[in-house]
């Protein structure tokens, strides 16, 4: 017994001692491209495909829809669809199982397919999202609408897409209201118009007569508020895009302007000017119950609710140079955050709570930037030699804003753009209007 | 009086000469020319392991040590009293110095122990990992540095000194040894590094305000293939809230995919068969 212990004992000092410990390799940087992703055509069996084409007057519908979501996600600049001629797999086959070393062969790492079906006069869509590397399903859904729908059954699949793989919602299924303005600069007819996110489906919601500005969502719904002339008196308006109830908000005696909706959507926010003072008020959409939040002899407007309601930015002079403040809800505890040379205007907080977006006036150039609550981290992500109006994409991750050119004493060469721009501030793109266009508001999720 | 103005002048007249023909020395002699390093070239591929920082220390403490201890084994023992003569007063003491000495000589066992605790933590909450490997590295630091027990290693009689040695020469050994054989070299660690950021689409829409840090462990094949990928924190993947981690955890799968097989050494499999690949992509999204 002894002898064993003493052999054990033995054996387990000579046992070697030898350990590996465990190699950590820190990976901390990577490429910045947009991740190869391939969007297969989405696929139709003969008999719906001649229905639909009869329907809806389209030749291939599944090709149009996967062009939506190609286009979108090409938009986003985290995505590069890839070319359709190097497709090797057939649409419908590669919808039920893909062969996945054909798809990584021509580079992609994300597969996207689908179905299109006509059953009972609607339309039903169902797609499938994949990771090629690692051979699995990623994602897969359907829906049913009516055929006449579709692109936006394009959009709400590329949000799909885009929340799956960046991990943040998207903004695809949304869409934007502006000012369309036609005519030379001196007189230029102003028309509220509405449009897809993407540009398509544009409707045009006044007639012309009046001269509109400012329009701006109300988050929760598909309420707009404006600033219009009534007795030639600027006057903020609502107006209800599905019904065309159009209606003044609040009996003010003088002017108001640069309206704007609570998060909540129960209350607008604006400027009301009388006696060359300007300050900020709300009303109560319900009870039309008015409040008075600032109280200064400088002119403050362009106020903008944080996502969580609390607090309020806004630009003032009360330094004697426009420059942006943050307070309470209340009016207490205001708080300049900017303080760059220069003029900043325009303030609009994230929807995702963590920047406000402004306008800065410096040197004669403008400035479309961004800066945390609390004014720190200002960053410029463009200048140009007039831009103005940022609003924010419901994630928080693109604004959208307008550019006009110089013109010359008879106002020739003048437009107005739209223009977007997503945080990085490499991404920026011109966003196709029939007109020109100016004063741009992005809408919530309408499939929220 | 004369003869004594003379002797006056004639001293004056010494010094002045000393002080001109000494002065410029004097001037001259400050220009400071850089010490002199002595370099020892040594063969860069075995040793360009750059190891974790305590573990240098202790290797250097011990070479140090070793410098001493012959030292003090070649010179008489009278001198390294005289330059310790407080430290020692009496036999029990002694042999408590040695004792401590020897703790410190063999703290190999307990460091590994350490280590694996370490690593066995870091699976469970990665978050505070950081924090808790510079706490224990500093406390190391800490215990290398007690200048009491490299005074009670300079004390010491002949034998006991030859012991000490013997065992402290097998300990940085069989030290070294590991040292060389876990881990990789700088330029294996560069190589496997470049092929992986080349395959990394770090996802763009990620807050960088957010703790994201993906860590991955793997198992190889000899020639770089992938047979097993395991998210260390996998539970965080499935979590509401978490999808930006989901996201980031993905996207450095698909980049760990992308690149196989991955670009290891040729030599040395057991070291790197089982590697940990910690996803960061802080860095990049704030810039």
């Amino acid at each position: 017994m002894k002898k064993i212990k003493y052999l054990i004992f033995i054996l387990f000092i000579t046992i070697p001692t030898k350990s590996f410990s465990l190699i950590e390799v820190d990976i901390t940087r990577g490429n910045l491209n947009p991740l190869p992703i391939a969007v297969s055509p989405l696929s139709y069996n003969q008999e719906s495909r001649s229905a639909l084409e009869k329907e809806l007057k389209i030749e291939d519908l599944g090709s149009e829809i996967s062009k939506v979501i190609e286009n979108n996600l090409k938009k986003s600049g985290l995505f590069n669809p890839l070319n359709k001629d190097a497709f090797l797999q057939k649409p419908d086959i590669a919808h039920l199982k893909p062969r996945f070393e054909d798809w990584a062969l021509i580079k992609a790492q994300a597969l996207l397919t689908g179905k299109v079906d006509l059953q009972d006069e609607k339309l039903r869509v169902e797609f499938r999202l994949w990771d090629v590397l690692a051979g699995k399903e990623m994602l897969a859904l359907a829906f049913t609408t009516v055929p006449k729908n579709w692109r936006r059954v394009g959009h709400i699949i590329t949000d799909k897409v885009y929340e799956r793989l960046t991990g943040e919602k998207g903004y695809f299924d949304t869409r934007i209201i502006y000012v369309a303005e036609e005519g030379p600069k001196t007189k230029r007819i102003k028309k509220l118009a509405i449009m897809d996110q993407d540009g398509f489906n544009t409707k045009y919601l006044t007639l012309g007569k009046e001269l509109v500005l400012t329009p701006r969502f109300n988050p929760t719904n598909q309420i707009v508020t404006y600033l219009s002339y009534f007795r030639n008196l600027p006057r903020v308006y609502i107006l209800d895009i599905e019904t065309g109830i159009q209606e003044v908000v609040g009996d003010f005696p003088g002017m108001t302007f640069a309206p704007r909706f609570s998060p909540d959507g129960k209350k607008i926010i604006m400027s009301f000017a009388k006696d060359g003072n300007s300050d900020i008020y709300t009303m109560d959409l319900e009870n039309r119950i008015v409040e008075r939040i600032t109280n200064h002899p400088s002119i403050d407007t362009s106020p903008s609710y944080s996502p969580d309601g609390k607090y309020i930015t806004f630009n003032s002079d009360r330094s004697g140079y426009q420059q942006i403040y943050v307070m309470r809800s209340d009016g207490s505890k205001t708080k300049r955050i900017s303080f760059g040379n220069g003029l900043y205007g325009t303030p609009v907080w994230s929807p995702r709570g963590d920047l406000i977006a402004f306008t800065r006036l410096h040197r004669g150039k403008f400035y479309i930037g961004v800066m945390r609550t609390d004014g720190k981290g200002e960053r410029l992500l463009t200048e140009n030699y007039y831009q103005e109006a940022p609003s924010w994409s419901p994630n928080g991750r693109v604004i959208i804003f307008y550019r006009e050119t110089k013109s010359g004493d008879q106002g020739e060469g003048f437009s107005a753009t739209l223009w977007s721009i997503d945080l990085t501030g490499y991404n920026e793109r011109l966003v196709e209007t029939e007109t020109d266009a100016s004063d741009p508001s992005w809408s919530s999720l309408l499939s929220n | 009086m004369h003869r004594s103005l003379v002797i006056s002048f004639g001293f004056h007249i010494v010094i002045v000469i000393l002080t001109v023909l000494s002065l410029p020395f004097i001037a001259k002699k400050p220009i400071d020319l850089p010490p002199l390093i002595s370099i020892e070239l040594i063969q860069i591929t075995d040793k360009t392991n750059i190891p974790f920082a305590p573990k240098a220390k202790k290797i250097i403490e011990k070479i140090k040590k070793e410098k001493d201890t012959l030292v003090s084994e070649q010179a008489p023992p009278k001198k390294v009293k005289k330059e310790n003569p407080k430290a020692v007063p009496s036999p029990d003491q002694k042999m408590k110095k040695i004792d401590e000495a020897k703790s410190e000589a063999i703290p190999l066992p307990e460091k590994k122990a350490k280590k694996v605790k370490m690593t066995e933590e870091k699976k469970q909450n990665p978050t505070k990992e950081d924090t808790k490997v510079k706490q224990v590295s500093e406390f190391e630091k800490e215990e290398i540095i007690d200048p009491n027990k490299i005074a009670a290693l300079i004390d010491k009689s002949k034998k006991e000194i030859a012991e000490t040695t013997k065992t402290t020469n097998r300990v940085t050994q069989s030290q070294d040894k590991n040292m060389n054989i876990s881990g990789l070299t700088l330029s294996e660690e560069d190589a496997l590094k470049a092929q992986i950021f080349g395959c990394w689409s770090i996802p763009l829409g990620l807050p960088y305000n957010e703790n994201l840090l993906v860590k991955i462990k793997l198992k190889l094949q000899p020639d770089g293939s992938v047979i097993k990928t395991e998210i260390l924190d996998h539970a965080r993947m499935n979590k509401p809230g978490q999808g930006f981690y989901k996201v980031l955890a993905e996207s450095a799968l698909r980049a760990i995919q992308l690149c196989q097989p991955l670009r290891v050494p040729t030599t040395g499999y057991e070291r790197w068969k089982d590697l940990q690949l910690n996803f960061d992509a802080r860095e990049m999204l704030e810039g």
